[in-house]
């Protein structure tokens, strides 16, 4: 199992992996939509956690692109705003939609369940 | 409700001066509105009143005046002719027996005695009869004085009488000291000389004439001279011989009235005529006023026509005037709600914005925080050497707990900006409820209020705009807490009300509102806290946000018992109904 965490607050994304990776969950972070695309390229993730908000390309867009590179690639939003809009067509897309800050618990919870479907 | 009760009060004339609340100050002055509204339209309507009331009763007045003046001067005309046969009939006796006596007859004083005797039968009030010659000595005399032989010849009568041929003179008192006058006729004898014939005739049969005459209106019949001497007795007026105080008219062959104002009294209306060959003037005079008196019902009755009209004019003119300018100010009201609506909806979407940008850049911190201290707490848990203080554990979970509340809020924030935009969803009414009383559970806390909801489980599915139901429950909860006293308490409740319709009912044990303004708390700008920093928005824009929503709003409220607001929301808003944004 191995997870991409992309969001551009870079301490939230480091410490989370980190936090991932002390619960024996393989987790790579990056920064930006375009480290994103980059990554995905070298490697094969099971799932992406995507901050719905970053500058330049946000989370839904990015999860298109890796639809793309990784057909069947599962996605779990977090976001510290999410508009209604947001809400409902994350929920359609995605597995899960989490607010910030999340409860780390919770998140593997979504995590276990979405790569269990 | 409030809606039926303004029908019949003017509520303009209750509104603040406009003066009072700034947020009124562009609003025009009603009470000013109403007054020119008044004056103009009851000026257009009575001014022609006026007018033809005017008109009409000067015209009648004239009428009346004029036909009071046409009998009197009948009535003078008819006396007059009473008068002047009165005096032709004794002129006419006298001139009969010149004729039908020789001159050496009526020298005889058995004759003449014989002639008075029969003229005495006759007429009355004949008491001497005397033949003077052509020198002016009265030759023969029968009467009570000894008058034979008297000289006439310097006196002023005896000239005209020759001038004449037939003399009248004025009344006077003479030898008798009784009022009487002097009729003399001539007679031309064939030698060219002449001797006169003269006779006194008590005026006692021309007063009773006088006197006997109906005249209404105080009237009085006398008789003047030429020169304004009354000759015959007037009652209320001056004596016999004295000069009248009324100017003695000039001469008319025809009978005339006038007005005359005689000073210090009222106004006479006098008609007189000169009655021919004799030195006199019938006069009769009346008071006017009297006369007048018909006159005063016609004027009572222009008078009661002309209030009546008025009163008429001035009901209508009031009650449009009302009515229509308490049109204008509750247009006006609407108009200002509205604005102030708009105003506050758009207050409350900025401040919801201004909610969500915080809670958004709140919330990424708050995630490092989060994180950091769950990792921190990880670290711990893992390190053989950590996991056993309590302490640090302790720290680090309160940390957590922290930031979970900060979280909470944030969200909180985030979802009542998102409700902001209209939209119709699905609503779970107990969340809604609850989400209400999040915001100031705190404030229950401290003062001690309890707070119950009860949402009853056989609620439909129920669909409403999320942000208004949310608004308009924390105004009534706002208001409710506003009420409540420490230790009081708040019941919300939510019930199937039938089976389109859901009830919601939020009821506290407060100060409750007095009955006089409980028809008027939802009008805009009502507030009893208007000191304490209360717009008297909060529940006008309750009952409009329910009445988008398409349901009613009521209240019931008792002084130190409490207040009661129920909401009565139907479950699903039609098309027609859709609020307009």
């Amino acid at each position: 199992m191995r997870i991409l965490l992309v969001d551009d607050e870079k301490e939230f994304v480091s410490t989370l992996a980190e936090r991932l990776s002390l619960r024996d969950i393989e987790a790579d972070w990056v920064t930006s939509a375009r480290e994103a695309e980059q990554i995905i390229d070298t490697r094969h993730y099971d799932l992406v956690v995507l901050d719905v908000k970053m500058p330049h390309m946000g989370g839904r867009q990015l999860r298109q692109i890796l639809e793309k590179k990784q057909p069947g690639i599962k996605t779990i939003y977090v976001t510290g705003h999410g508009s209604e809009e947001d809400y409902k067509a994350g929920s359609a897309e995605a597995a899960y939609y989490l607010m910030k800050p999340i409860n780390i618990n919770d998140l593997i919870d979504k995590i276990k369940t979405a790569l269990a479907t | 409700m409030s809606i039926s009760f303004k029908l019949f009060k003017p509520s303009f004339l209750w509104a603040a001066k406009p003066s009072d609340d700034p947020l009124q100050k562009h609003i025009v002055s009603y009470g000013r509105l109403w007054r020119s509204a008044v004056m103009l339209t009851a000026l257009s309507a009575i001014l022609p009143l006026f007018a033809i009331t005017w008109i009409d009763y000067n015209v009648s007045r004239k009428a009346v005046l004029s036909e009071t003046m046409e009998r009197t001067s009948r009535t003078v005309s008819n006396t007059r002719r009473t008068i002047s046969g009165f005096l032709a009939e004794r002129k006419s006796a006298l001139d009969f027996i010149v004729h039908d006596n020789m001159i050496e007859d009526l020298m005889d004083p058995l004759r003449l005695a014989v002639i008075l005797e029969n003229l005495q039968k006759a007429f009355g009030g004949v008491t001497d009869i005397g033949v003077i010659d052509a020198t002016g000595r009265q030759v023969a005399y029968i009467g009570p004085y000894y008058l034979e032989g008297k000289d006439y010849s310097g006196q002023k009568w005896f000239r005209k009488v020759i001038e004449k041929g037939i003399f009248v003179s004025d009344v006077f008192l003479g030898f008798r000291n009784e009022p009487h006058l002097v009729i003399a006729v001539k007679y031309d004898l064939p030698d060219g000389t002449f001797y006169v014939l003269r006779t006194s005739v008590d005026t006692d049969q021309l007063n009773d004439l006088l006197s006997n005459l109906e005249l209404s209106a105080h009237g009085n019949a006398f008789i003047i001279n030429g020169q304004g001497i009354l000759q015959t007795t007037a009652a209320n007026r001056e004596k016999n011989f004295e000069k009248i105080t009324i100017p003695v008219p000039p001469f008319s062959s025809k009978t005339e009235v006038f007005q005359y104002d005689e000073p210090g009294k009222e106004t006479l209306i006098v008609g007189y005529a000169y009655i021919p060959d004799t030195p006199f003037i019938l006069m009769i005079a009346k008071n006017k006023s009297d006369l007048m008196k018909v006159w005063h019902k016609t004027r009572l009755q222009i008078f009661l026509f002309l209030s009546g009209g008025i009163l008429i004019v001035m009901v209508g003119v009031i009650g449009f005037a009302t009515y229509f300018v308490n049109n204008i100010y509750l247009a006006d009201q609407r108009r200002i709600k509205t604005l102030h609506q708009v105003e506050y909806a758009n207050k409350l979407a900025s401040i919801g914005r201004l909610a969500a940008g915080v809670a958004h850049e709140i919330n990424n911190p708050l995630a490092i925080i989060n994180e950091k201290s769950g990792l921190i707490k990880d670290i711990f848990l893992l390190k053989q050497q950590y996991a056993h203080d309590e302490k640090l554990i302790g720290l680090v979970d309160s940390i957590h707990d922290s930031v979970a509340r900060c979280g909470a809020i944030t969200r909180q924030l985030l979802s009542f900006a998102r409700h902001m935009d209209s939209s119709f969803q699905p609503v779970d009414l107990e969340k809604v409820i609850q989400g209400v009383i999040g915001f100031l559970s705190k404030e229950a806390e401290y003062r001690n209020i309890a707070v119950s909801v009860h949402v009853s489980p056989d609620i439909p599915q129920f669909e409403s705009d999320l942000g208004k139901l949310q608004q308009i429950l924390l105004n009534l909860v706002n208001n409710a807490f506003a009420a409540l006293a420490e230790g009081g308490r708040l019941d919300i409740s939510a019930l199937k009300y039938n089976d389109t319709h859901i009830r919601i009912i939020v009821a506290d044990n407060g100060c409750g509102i007095p009955a006089k303004d409980l028809k008027q708390i939802f009008e805009p700008f009502f507030s009893t806290k208007t000191n304490a920093g209360g717009t008297g928005l909060g529940l006008s824009i309750t009952y409009s946000l329910v009445q988008e929503l398409g349901g009613a709003i009521d209240v019931a409220s008792e002084p130190g018992i409490g207040t009661t607001f129920t909401i009565t929301l139907p479950r699903a808003i039609g098309k027609n109904l859709q609020p307009k944004h």
